[in-house]
């Protein structure tokens, strides 16, 4: 996974509320086989429209996506993390995420941060004309008019993210465990395995 | 002294690679249950990174999502071409990706495909006490074997077949204890449906959920996966019953089960996970078997379950108002108005099959209902589709095959089919099904779709009088 430290550059100020998965990334993309590509079908719906945020020449490839409460919802494929990564964001700024989406996006490499609403406004004002800058280092989101916010994240989240590290490679720093375990199972329960 | 613990604890600890401070710990996984829809970018991420799987011999593969479910062979024993592009390369990434990583896989045309979960227990694979996982929310039907199984996502089946582990937070435990004896014409399925009425489809959510009591010793092993299988719409990760001589008598001599000595080590095993008597479990929930009707829902949640002699509620007739919003939205969508008797509902479709009910006592139900009549001059579509390749064999042997298409209702090869809309097995828009799968959302059987579950009798039952019917009248 890409380290993630400072994100800068234009926001989408999408702004809405209960944006759900099925919006992100409707179900017939879980009909693929690569994660890759998945951008192509990232907020399908909307961009049917010619005069889609997402497609205009200012926000094409924008890496920050500024939403409204509960972005996430709804089902828990993880191609809507997919999508996104796919579209080129790598922070989303909203009052709140469902569980499942928060997860799936860190386990992908993109930044879930949490602001209050008055903070949400202001951004979105901002993001109408000028950069946004997001630091995950000392958790805060600044522009270019002296905005600063501070944001709360899980340290454990925010180390993976910083180091690219993904579940699998910190799990394998526990690979020692795993074969102790994997030695004392044959010993103990040898006809756990499957008979031939 | 040991503190008295509950199976789910005893399955739990048994599977502890390492304790994290914060109360996670790594998991061990001892069977990884693969099928074309989860998998594909899974692999793709192995491949990617240069990472192989940990424990091929612990991984079995089978297609059964996107299988259309009419013949997959033409005369000359050729396989036929799959018509939706989609499915095809879904299809054609297990095949490849399978051999390539070194897991066992069941071909689509092999006489053991079928459903993932019918064909976990039924291979032997599923074993009690086990930990299983697949990428499929209706996993946690293994506990019906006395498995601790539940589903995952994507990235958690990359990091199982990478490391053969999880990271996990241990869960809540629950106990739902049905007793006495279910009247006539009451299955498990009935059984599971009105648990779920009962706890509502969040009832267990942050539980794993122990079934017991007399009512759920009494069922088979087909019935108990019936019940286990949709912990998931009472909100649980997970159910479990505990395994006992109808399981060891169920597994005893499948092709991946322990054999000679080690079937008695295995069995003194699995008999140490019961419940401790003096064990607790933060939620205990008791129904009495006597209160269980033949059930049917009626909207668009699993626990909208009335029994077959009610009527559609109205929606004012819930407590919660956010109840009240979601009733009558479920309504306009099935088209039902408040007070119409469930036995009056006429339904058009007919469906038997899916991981909940495609198992042979199920297909045999259906069949006994089903002989000596016909299907309902209303009734457009009726399938049955076994779960396995070798459920449909073992209903060809028992003639079951022919009771069904006399009765003209089609017989269909192994897979999910109408279970969800992916693959060609749909209900078209508006139509209701009368169904045995385990989800009535708005859209699982294809767009607009309206579906009612049932079980398999009351399925059959429905086919015969074109409606809702109450399997207790056709019994007599
Ligand atoms: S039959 Fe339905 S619920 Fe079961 S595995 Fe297939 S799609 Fe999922």
């Amino acid at each position: 996974m890409t380290p993630l430290d400072k994100v800068e550059g234009r926001a989408i100020p999408f702004g809405l509320k209960n944006v759900d998965t099925d919006v992100i990334i409707p179900a017939h993309w879980l009909k693929t086989t690569t994660r890759e590509g998945m951008g192509r079908g990232a907020f399908e719906a909307i961009r049917k429209d010619p005069e889609n945020l997402f497609d205009s020449a200012e926000y094409k490839g924008a890496p920050i996506l500024i939403a409204g409460d509960n972005f996430g919802c709804g089902s828990s494929r993880e191609h809507a993390a997919w999508a996104l990564g796919d579209l080129g964001i790598r922070v989303v700024i909203a009052p709140s995420y469902s569980d499942i989406f928060s997860g799936n996006a860190v386990k992908n490499g993109i930044l879930p941060v949490v602001l209050p609403q008055t903070a949400i406004d202001r951004l979105m004002e901002v993001a109408a004309t000028d950069p946004v800058f997001v630091d995950l280092e000392h958790q805060t989101v600044t522009t270019q008019f002296q905005d600063r916010f501070t944001f709360e994240i899980d340290p454990f989240r925010k180390m993976c993210l910083l180091e690219g590290l993904d579940e699998i490679s910190l799990t394998e720093k526990s690979d020692s465990a795993i074969d102790a375990y994997e030695k004392q199972l044959d010993a103990d329960r040898p006809w756990m395995r499957p008979a031939a | 002294m040991t503190r008295p613990r509950t199976l789910y604890e005893k399955i739990w600890d048994a599977h502890v690679v390492e304790q994290r401070p914060d109360g996670t710990a790594l998991i061990f996984i001892d069977r990884h249950l693969v099928h074309e829809v989860t998998s594909p970018q899974a692999f793709a991420g192995l491949r990617a990174t240069g990472r192989t799987v940990r424990r091929p011999d612990l991984t079995l593969a089978v297609p059964d999502h996107n299988v259309p479910t009419t013949a997959r062979l033409d005369a000359a024993g050729n396989k036929l071409p799959i018509a939706d592009p989609e499915s095809a390369a879904q299809l054609a990434a297990l095949e490849r990706n399978a051999p390539e990583f070194g897991i066992r896989y069941i071909d689509a045309v092999a006489p053991e495909q079928g459903i993932v979960h019918v064909v976990g227990p039924e291979q032997g694979f599923s074993l009690p006490g086990t930990t299983i996982v697949c990428g499929d929310s209706h996993t946690a039907c293994h506990g019906g074997i006395g498995a601790l199984a539940f589903g995952i996502g994507t990235s958690e089946v990359e990091h199982v077949l990478a490391t053969q582990t999880l990271l996990l937070q241990p869960s809540k435990t629950m106990e739902v204890r049905v007793e006495g004896e279910v009247g006539p014409g009451v299955s498990a399925k009935d059984i599971i449906l009105h648990i779920t009425g009962v706890i509502g489809a969040a009832g267990g959510t942050g539980h794993v959920i122990e079934y017991t009591g007399s009512a759920i010793r009494a069922l088979s092993i087909e019935g108990r996966l019936t019940v286990s299988n949709m912990a998931i719409e009472g909100g649980a990760r997970a159910g479990l019953i505990a395994p006992d001589e109808t399981t060891f008598d169920y597994i005893k001599g499948r092709p991946y089960a322990p054999k000679g000595a080690d079937w008695n080590a295995a069995i003194a095993y699995w008999k140490s996970l019961a419940t401790d008597p003096g064990a607790t479990y933060d939620k205990v929930v008791i129904i009495d078997a006597a209160d269980i009707a033949p059930s049917v829902t009626w909207g668009t949640s699993p626990e909208d379950v009335v029994p077959i002699t009610g009527v559609v509620p109205a929606p004012d007739s819930f407590a919660d108002p956010s109840k009240q919003t979601a009733a009558a939205k479920s309504l306009a969508y099935m088209g039902l108005e408040p007070g119409t008797r469930m036995q009056d509902v006429a339904i058009e479709n007919i469906f038997i099959g899916s991981c909940t009910n495609s198992r042979i006592e199920d297909l045999r139900a259906a069949a006994a209902v089903i002989k000596g009549r016909h299907k309902a001059d209303n009734v457009r579509w009726a399938i049955v589709v076994p779960g396995s390749g070798l459920v449909k064999a073992q209903a060809e042997a028992e003639g079951l095959d022919r009771i069904f298409t006399d009765a003209g209702l089609e017989w269909r090869e192994p897979g999910c089919s109408a279970c969800l809309a992916m693959n060609p097995d749909k209900v078209p828009a508006g139509e209701r099904c009368a169904s045995t799968s385990n989800r009535n959302f708005v859209g699982r059987q294809g767009p607009g779709a309206r579906t009612h579950l049932v079980s398999p009798a009351m399925a059959a039952a429905a086919a015969v009088t074109g409606k809702l019917t109450d399997v207790r009248e056709l019994m007599a």
